[in-house]
């Protein structure tokens, strides 16, 4: 703990004004008399600190981080690098238009970018993560209702697979959510969706390539049954690397979708955000996307606010959303362009299904072995779980003491025991190989010396902890002795 | 191939164990109909070197204006040490710490972001983040109507002298939940929130008042007096605070006699730069009693199998990926590496760092107010106390002035005609630490020039 440092007094940094005037305007009964809990450290002390910490976790520049729906591929530093330019970082988000000509050229040209990337008619860049994108595509679907005194519509549909977000989305604008089952080979089941829709539809909300990792081969099928009932449908662009550049969402019927640049767009994960969820719209839901916006009328960018859009869903965040993550994806789609973006899909596809293949020919069970994988692609240890009482858990806990990030474990909630597995396309071959020797290996050992894959992680700072004291005996922050 | 590591010997032989001939077949389920051509309208790929000049030269058009704007992003220095750290690979290409033995790190640096919050709100808890500061108003108010068993309105009482931009956000946010924001006048001499105003809605059935501190124009709030009428009427009291004014001002945790309930507002002024709005991060504490009702990550101290501290997700049965449709939030991460920043920066700073950042701040806003109300016409709007904020009136037009001063590089405060009309010519100024006594000089300078120009050109 950084606490554990702290001496009372102790003054060891340069980086404070000299000196604290008196508070000469500040009535007495406003002021502070506790001094607030904070560490009182040296810099060196708190460099030390949070470099050890740093380097108990695993991340992209130090580990293979198959996280299947996070594509966690390499983030280049030059997007960091040229985000962080003195001019673009002490902008003022309020400064005014003629000191934003060039921040706001980025971000017009990233709307640009991805327009045309997604086959979409307009974009708005403002929501600040994947989960704020879909509730502002989910509120213009709203407000798209609304405005045509279509109020009936109280349902939004979701597949069983879908991302816990979705429902959680659809219940913040107000919605109920109905679950569409999935068929045994991957896709929706169309005929459960038929039947589900009606006049209380307002939208459905997909991903594609689903969250099983295959291609929803029936989409314009399905897209014109939503459509016919009166619903719109929102696309959840969680997994748009596997398919940048080869088939475009507005092309599949979709009419609001939103697009995770942490991902797609390879801006750093940072432990966790920040992100940035920009949301796209075909022509009839663009008077309510979120602003603000960047207008350019051929000479002058400039915001488009409220005024400029009064039936927007409204503003999401204080200013304009996470810009320096903008700034970042921009650098990135700059770096990449046009035959880049192909290349994102072609080689991310190439990675999961030469993975696949190699780990199907070890003996693991694909979850749809018929089905061509997308991006990423889904194992099944059912059988091992069975034979070997040793679980999906044990196995990627496991993995972290051979030195690869665990892939994601127990979801989508349909598959049993299941791994989603996505290798993204900045791996080489010869790294997906040593994934596979280590799933051999873990295999081995769990029919030989099970306990060693049970009892596992045995290499990290800590073993597995007690998640039920976390929750039941909680200590959330620390507390000074005194 | 940028990023793409391929040689065409490894492609070659990945086809032939997937067994196929080209990458091309393993798009084979894609309706043909479907695919798409060329992105023509997306411009060719780029080497790093052409999209740094690229970059350099928009960040060049944009110049570095000395910055008299605040109104919810602060201009304050940042340690060298923050950045360079929160930018080492292993915090910046992390994810979520889904997998706690191989996320230690994050875990450890988010408990310890957690326990500094507490510190310096006086609070019980505080969660590991969310978006901003106005999403973080709008969490506060939807946790504030499912917290508050009492009430049964779904109403909130708002002040006018909140943020702008955050009432506008907290109603985006709420709306569609059937949740009324209804606006508490703030008084036109002081600035603060209007009593009079407020105790029209005593008795009322209403689930919390938001309290800010300092307000959008500055100035200090009675947050004793307002968190007890809260109380007394029934209601939870919502702190919406600047971090580092905490570190001098009364803490939301002790005000009035039990305190504000929730507590939330922007992390930037910790160590994020300004960087256009974002991403900075929003905080969210609370009192121990409404833990069960705070969306986003939280992390607890916990033991290993061998009885080794160690550190986890907690309280997740409140979350999305778990409880899907009836999760406290949508939200699905935090903003983490901002936190990280935050972290390092209030280790670094310690109380005294962050006192002597808070009190320069509010001594030069002093220097800046008495500077320009050297100039005829020129004056502080309201007669409350302020912190590092303070609303200037002015005898010409503001629209005019503000731009005069930019064509000069000096970006002389936010104009309040959009938002207040009613104040007629006023601007809100702030000067924190980082601007000199020179910079307050040069404003007062450029001002008065303009001034006088203005009068001229109205003589003629």
């Amino acid at each position: 703990m950084i606490y554990d440092h702290s001496r009372k007094g102790r003054r060891a940094t340069a980086q404070a004004p000299l000196e604290k005037p008196e508070l000469t305007g500040i009535p007495a009964e406003m002021v502070r008399t506790s001094r607030p809990n904070l560490p009182e450290v040296s810099e060196m002390q708190a460099v030390r600190h949070f470099t050890r910490l740093s380097q108990k976790n695993f991340s992209i520049d130090t580990h293979f981080y198959p996280l299947g729906s996070c594509t966690m591929k390499y983030n280049p530093r030059a997007c960091n690098t040229l985000a962080s330019l003195p001019g673009l970082k002490s902008r003022h988000p309020l400064a005014p238009d003629t000191h934003s000509q060039g921040f706001m050229a980025c971000l017009h040209d990233l709307q640009e970018i991805l327009k045309n990337v997604t086959g979409m008619h307009a974009v708005s860049l403002s929501p600040a993560a994947g989960a704020q994108g879909e509730f502002a595509g989910v509120a213009m679907i709203r407000a798209y209702h609304d405005a045509r005194g279509d109020d009936q519509r109280s349902e939004i549909l979701v597949p069983d697979a879908a991302h816990g977000t979705n429902p959680a989305s659809a219940v913040m604008c107000g919605y109920k959510t109905r679950e569409i089952p999935t068929g045994a080979d991957g896709d929706i089941d169309v005929e459960a969706l038929r039947e589900a829709l009606g006049p209380q539809t307002a939208g459905i909300m997909l991903t594609n390539p689903s969250t099983v990792g295959v291609f929803e081969r029936r989409i314009k099928e399905i897209a014109s049954m939503v459509h016919e009932a009166g619903g719109l449908l929102y696309y959840d662009g969680a997994n748009l690397n596997a398919i940048l550049g080869k088939v475009r969402p507005g092309d599949m019927g979709f009419d609001v979708i939103h697009m995770n640049l942490h991902k797609t767009f390879s801006t750093p994960h940072g432990g966790g955000g920040p992100g940035a969820g920009p949301v796209g719209v075909s022509e009839r839901l663009e008077p309510y996307l979120p602003v603000p916006m960047v207008d350019y009328d051929g000479q002058d960018y400039r915001w488009l606010t409220e005024k400029d859009q009064p039936n927007t869903i409204g503003r999401l965040s204080a200013f304009a959303g996470n810009a320096g993550v903008l700034l970042r994806a921009y650098v990135y789609a700059r770096l990449l362009g046009r035959e880049g973006m192909h290349r994102v899909a072609e080689f991310s596809t190439l990675n999961a299904n030469y993975l696949l293949k190699r780990l199907m020919e070890a003996g693991f069970d694909a979850a749809y072995p018929e089905r061509r994988a997308s991006h990423e692609f889904i194992l099944t240890l059912k059988k091992q779980a069975k034979d070997l009482d040793v679980n999906t858990m044990d196995f990627a806990k496991r993995m972290l003491d051979y030195g690869v990030h665990a892939p994601t474990t127990y979801f989508p909630l349909l598959v049993p025991e299941c791994l989603l597995i996505e290798p993204t396309e900045s791996e080489a071959k010869e790294e997906l190989d040593q994934f596979v020797e280590i799933m051999r290996t873990i295999k081995q050992e769990a029919e030989n010396q099970p306990d060693l894959v049970k009892q596992a992680p045995h290499t990290m700072p800590v073993k597995r902890l007690d998640d039920v004291r976390a929750a039941r005996e909680l200590d959330l922050a620390y507390k000074a002795e005194d | 191939m940028p990023f793409i590591p391929h040689t065409e010997d490894d492609i070659q032989e990945m086809l032939a164990t997937i067994g196929v001939d080209s990458i091309d077949d393993l798009f084979d389920e894609i309706p043909t109909e479907l695919r798409c051509g060329e992105l023509q309208e997306i411009p060719p790929g780029l080497p790093e070197m052409e999209v740094a000049s690229l970059m350099q030269s928009r960040a060049r058009t944009d110049g570095e204006p000395v910055c008299f704007i605040g109104a919810g992003a602060y201009d304050h220095h940042i340690p060298a040490a923050v950045w360079e750290l929160t930018t080492r690979g292993e915090f910046y290409t992390a994810y979520t710490p889904y997998q706690a033995e191989a996320s230690q790190g994050t875990l450890q640096l988010l408990y310890e972001f957690q326990s500094m919050m507490t510190g310096l709100t006086a609070m019980d808890v505080s969660n590991a983040s969310l978006y901003d500061g106005a999403s973080a108003l709008a969490e506060a108010v939807l946790m504030a109507v499912r917290g508050n068993r009492k009430s049964k309105s779904k109403r909130i009482l708002l002040p006018a002298n909140l943020h702008p931009h955050y009432r506008r956000v907290a109603h985006s946010i709420v709306r569609n939940q059937k949740i009324e924001l209804v606006e508490v006048a703030y008084d036109k001499s002081t600035g603060q929130v209007d009593m009079a105003d407020l105790e029209k809605h005593a008795g009322e059935d209403y689930a919390a008042l938001v309290i800010p501190q300092p307000n959008f124009f500055g100035v200090l709030e009675q947050t004793d007096a307002l968190t007890d009428w809260a109380h007394q009427n029934g209601m939870l009291a919502i702190a919406v605070v600047n971090p580092l004014a905490m570190s001098l001002l009364k803490p939301a945790g002790e005000w009035g006699g039990q305190g504000a309930d929730i507590c939330c507002g922007e992390g930037q002024p910790l160590g994020a730069p300004l960087a256009s709005g974002g991403p900075y991060f929003g905080f969210l504490c609370c009192t121990d009693k409404l833990v069960r009702q705070m969306p986003g990550r939280i992390i607890g101290k916990t033991v290993d199998m061998d009885g080794k501290p160690g550190y986890a997700l907690t309280l997740q049965a409140r979350e999305q990926h778990i409880r899907r449709s009836k999760a406290t939030s949508n939200i699905c991460t935090n903003q983490g590496l901002m936190v990280t920043a935050a972290t390092i920066h209030m280790s670094i700073m310690g109380a005294e760092g962050l006192q002597r950042v808070a009190a320069t701040s509010h001594a030069n806003t002093q220097k800046l107010s008495q500077a320009l109300s050297s100039l005829p016409g020129v004056e502080p709007l309201f007669s409350g106390a302020v912190f590092h904020e303070q609303v200037m009136k002015l005898p010409i037009e503001t629209a005019n002035a503000l731009g005069m001063l930019a064509a000069d590089d000096v970006l002389g405060g936010f104009d309040l005609q959009d938002d207040y009309p009613e104040l007629g010519n006023a601007v809100l100024v702030c000067a924190t630490e980082l601007r000199s006594d020179d910079d307050i000089e040069n404003y007062r300078g450029k001002l008065e020039r303009v001034i006088q120009s203005q009068a001229q050109t109205l003589s003629q």
